[in-house]
C-alpha cells in the first residue's frame, strides 16, 4: 500500500458528554498527581526520582479512555499519566512511589517500574524504547488466545531512535498484532531537542516504511487525541493491525524533577505555554455546557483522594529486608 | 522380548519435549528465526515437524530481530503464555541483553511478584566446529551473574528432554544452552512426560579421589578421562551440574566432602567463570576438609579462533585436565 494510503487524517468529530467528562476527570487526575508530587519534592517531604508529566496530561488521559480495563498498557518512567489515568488506585500508586510495602510492587519497583496488572499496567520500563518489543508480546498473546485485548505502548520521541523501536514496529506490522504505538512527541529526548536527535520531521512518517498505518495529531486537542486513540484501538481490536500515533505535545518541565531546562529556548517556552492542554480542555468542557462548579468539583474530589492517599502512603511501613529474598525466583531465596 | 530400547538423539529429544509441552498446553509456543516449516524447522531442525501440527501462530518464524524476539517472549510470558524463544547462536544474545537482563530477569521482583516471566530462551553454541569468534562462545556466566535467571545445559539426550520439559514448566525465565557438537548424541528414550528437575546436578560417574565438576559438552571429556584415570588407579567422580545457575551447591559440596579434591571444568573462558564461583564456595565451606586447593580449567582467555589447529588448543585439552587431576592427587 502506498505511504499516503497508510496515513489517517486527524478527526475533530464530536465526543459524547460522558466520554468528555471521563477524559476531563482522568486528565485532572494526572495533573493533580503531578502537581502534588512536585509540591512534595519541593517541600523536601519526598526525595525520589520523578519524571514530570506537566503538559502531557491530556495525551495519556485521552489514550487511556479509549481502552478498557482489561486492555494492556506498557509505559515508561514518564508514565504517571498512563498509570493513574488507567486507574491504578491512588493509595497504591503513591505508596509505591514512596517505597512503601503497601505499594503496587511492595516498594521494590518504585517510580520507574510501577506495575498493576489488575488495571492492565503490565510493565513500566526505565530503559528508553524497551517497552515496544514487550508490548508486541502482550499483543501476540492476545492474538494467540483470541482474548480480544488491545495493547497500547507509550513512549517518547527519543525512543524512536533506538533499535528496539524499529524491530518492534516491523514485527507488529508483519504479524498484524492488536497493538497501538503511542509516541508522545514532547519535543525533547532527555535534554536533546527533537531537531537535534532526529533528521526526519515526523515519527509518524516512519510507519509507512514498516507497512503500518499512522496518524499525526495535536496531543493538546482533545478531539484529535481521543479520536485518534479510538480509531487505533478499534482497528486493533477488529484484527486490522497496528497503528502508530504521533501525539505532539510539550514537556513543560525538565527531563526529571529538579533537572535544569534552561536549554529550552524562550520561543519554545512561549509556544508551549500557549498550547497548554489544560485551559484548552477546560474551554471545550465549558463550551459543551459543563459548569465551572461541576468541573471544580471534579478537581476537588481528585485532590481529596490524593491527599488521603499521600497521607496513608507517608504513614505506611517500608518493606522488610526479608523482601530481598522474595520474588527473585518463584521460590524464596535461601 | 530382548533387544535394545529405542534411542533418540538430542535434537529428537528437544523436539519431543517441545512437542509434548505444546500438545498439553495451548499457551506454549515457539518463536525465532527460521523455526517454522517454510524455513526448514530451525537451522538445527529442533522445531522440525511442529508447524504442521500447531500452525504458524505457535511456531512463529520471525525477522532477524533478537530484541523483538526476546521482547515478544517477555510480553507473551507476562500475559500467561509459555513462549520458547530461539536465539539461533549464543553470541547473538549480545543483541538482546537488555530484554533478558533488565526485563525477563527482573520483572517478577520489580513488580513485587505481581507478574512473572515463564519463558525459555533456547540457544546453541560450541567450540570445535570452526565457527570462529562470533558463533562459538559459552556465555553462561553472564546470565549466572544476574539474579532471576535460571541457566540450564544438557550433556546428553535424555537430560535434554527432561530439562527442556522442566524449563517450559518453570515459572521463571530459563536460558537453555545447547551445544552444536552434542546434537547427535544418543540416549535411551526416557519416554513421554520425562522431566529432570531444574537445580539438580547428576553424579555422572561415581568416584572417591577427586570431584570433576562440569556441565554440557565437557561432561563427555570428563567421563572419558575418568575411564582412563581408573586404569591408573585414580577414582574420578564426575558431577554434571545440568543447571548452571542457580546450581546444586548441596550435591557439589557432598561430592567434594567425600573426595576432598575438586576441579571445575568448563568450555567458557576461565577468568570470572562459573568455576571461580564454585571454587570459592568450596573453599569457604569445606576449608580444612580439602586435601588440595580447588583447581579451575576453562577455555583460553582469547576470542575463539577459527582454524582447527588453534581451536583445539583453545578448548580445555585432555592433557590439561589429566595434569590437573594428577596435580590435585599429589596433595595429601
Amino acid at each position: 500500500m502506498a505511504a499516503d494510503q497508510l496515513r489517517d487524517a486527524p478527526s475533530r468529530a464530536e465526543i459524547d458528554r460522558a466520554t468528555l467528562r471521563d477524559i476531563y476527570t482522568r486528565t485532572m487526575k494526572v495533573n493533580r498527581t503531578d502537581e502534588k508530587f512536585r509540591a512534595l519534592l519541593m517541600e523536601g517531604k519526598v526525595a525520589v526520582m520523578y519524571y514530570c508529566v506537566r503538559g502531557q496530561e491530556l495525551v495519556s488521559a485521552a489514550a487511556m479512555t479509549a481502552l478498557t480495563d482489561d486492555d494492556y498498557v506498557v509505559c515508561t518512567y514518564r508514565g504517571q499519566g498512563e498509570q493513574t489515568a488507567k486507574g491504578i488506585p491512588a493509595e497504591k500508586w503513591w505508596a509505591e512511589c514512596l517505597g512503601k510495602v503497601t505499594g503496587t510492587c511492595k516498594g521494590k519497583g518504585g517510580t520507574m517500574h510501577i506495575t498493576y496488572p489488575e488495571k492492565g499496567i503490565m510493565v513500566t520500563t526505565g530503559v528508553v524504547g524497551s517497552g515496544l518489543p514487550i508490548a508486541n508480546g502482550l499483543a501476540m498473546a492476545s492474538q494467540n488466545n483470541g482474548d480480544g485485548r488491545v495493547t497500547m505502548v507509550s513512549f517518547g520521541d527519543g525512543a524512536a531512535n533506538i533499535g528496539g523501536f524499529h524491530e518492534a514496529m516491523n514485527m507488529a506490522a508483519l504479524y498484524q498484532l492488536p497493538i497501538v504505538f503511542l509516541c508522545q512527541n514532547n519535543r525533547y529526548g532527555e535534554h536533546t531537542a527533537f531537531a537535534d536527535h532526529t533528521a526526519s520531521p515526523s515519527i509518524a512518517d516512519r510507519a509507512a516504511g514498516y507497512g503500518m498505518r499512522s496518524i499525526h495529531v495535536d496531543g493538546n486537542d482533545v478531539h484529535q487525541m481521543y479520536n485518534a486513540a479510538k480509531l487505533a484501538v478499534d482497528r486493533a481490536r477488529a484484527g486490522e493491525g497496528p497503528t502508530l500515533i504521533e501525539a505532539m505535545c510539550y514537556r513543560m518541565m525538565g527531563h526529571f524533577f529538579g533537572a535544569d531546562f534552561s536549554y529550552m529556548p524562550p520561543e519554545h517556552l512561549a509556544e508551549m505555554k500557549a498550547e497548554d492542554p489544560l485551559p484548552k480542555l477546560r474551554a471545550v468542557m465549558l463550551d459543551r455546557q459543563f459548569t465551572e462548579a461541576e468541573l471544580d468539583d471534579i478537581v476537588a474530589q481528585i485532590d481529596a483522594e490524593i491527599d488521603t492517599a499521600v497521607a496513608r502512603a507517608l504513614a505506611a511501613d517500608f518493606p522488610d529486608p526479608h523482601e530481598l529474598k522474595v520474588d527473585v525466583f518463584e521460590e524464596e531465596m535461601p | 522380548m530382548t533387544g535394545k530400547p529405542p534411542q533418540i538423539t538430542m535434537v529428537q529429544a528437544l523436539n519431543q519435549a517441545i512437542d509434548e509441552a505444546m500438545a498439553e498446553d495451548d499457551g506454549v509456543f515457539c518463536l525465532g528465526e527460521d523455526v517454522a516449516a517454510k524455513q526448514g524447522g530451525g537451522v538445527f531442525k529442533v522445531t522440525s515437524g511442529l508447524t504442521e501440527k500447531y500452525g504458524t501462530h505457535r511456531i512463529r518464524a520471525t525477522p532477524i530481530s533478537e530484541t523483538a524476539i526476546v521482547g515478544a517472549a517477555v510480553g507473551a510470558a507476562l500475559a500467561g503464555q509459555r513462549p520458547i524463544a530461539e536465539i539461533m547462536l549464543m553470541n547473538f544474545v549480545g543483541v538482546c541483553m537488555d530484554q533478558i537482563v533488565n526485563h525477563a530477569a527482573k520483572l517478577r521482583f520489580m513488580s513485587g511478584g505481581q507478574t512473572n516471566v515463564p519463558l525459555v530462551i533456547r540457544t546453541t553454541t560450541g567450540v570445535g566446529v570452526g565457527f570462529g569468534g562470533q558463533h562459538s562462545d559459552m556465555l553462561e556466566a553472564w546470565f549466572a551473574h544476574v539474579a532471576g535467571i535460571r541457566v540450564v545445559t544438557p550433556s546428553n539426550a535424555a537430560d535434554a528432554k527432561g530439562l527442556m520439559r522442566s524449563a517450559i514448566d518453570s515459572n521463571d525465565p530459563v536460558i537453555f544452552i545447547e551445544n552444536i557438537l552434542c546434537y547427535g548424541l544418543k540416549s535411551d528414550d526416557p519416554g513421554p512426560g520425562y522431566r529432570v528437575p531444574l537445580g539438580e546436578a547428576a553424579i555422572a560417574r561415581e568416584g572417591s579421589d577427586v570431584s570433576l565438576i562440569t556441565y554440557g559438552r565437557t561432561v563427555l571429556d570428563a567421563l572419558a578421562i575418568a575411564d582412563e584415570m581408573a586404569s591408573v588407579g585414580i577414582s574420578v567422580e564426575v558431577v554434571d551440574l545440568r543447571t548452571i545457575a542457580p546450581y546444586d551447591e548441596e550435591t557439589v559440596l557432598a561430592s567434594v566432602r567425600k573426595t576432598g579434591r575438586a576441579i571445575t571444568l568448563h568450555e567458557a573462558v576461565r577468568p570470572y567463570g562459573t568455576g571461580a564461583e564454585m571454587a570459592a564456595t568450596i573453599h569457604e565451606k569445606l576449608w580444612g576438609k580439602l586435601k588440595a586447593p580447588v583447581l579451575r580449567i576453562g577455555g583460553t582467555f582469547s576470542p575463539v579462533p577459527f582454524v582447527a589447529a588453534l581451536e583445539q588448543a583453545w578448548i580445555p585439552t585432555k592433557p590439561e585436565i589429566v595434569a590437573a587431576i594428577r596435580s590435585s592427587m599429589e596433595n595429601g
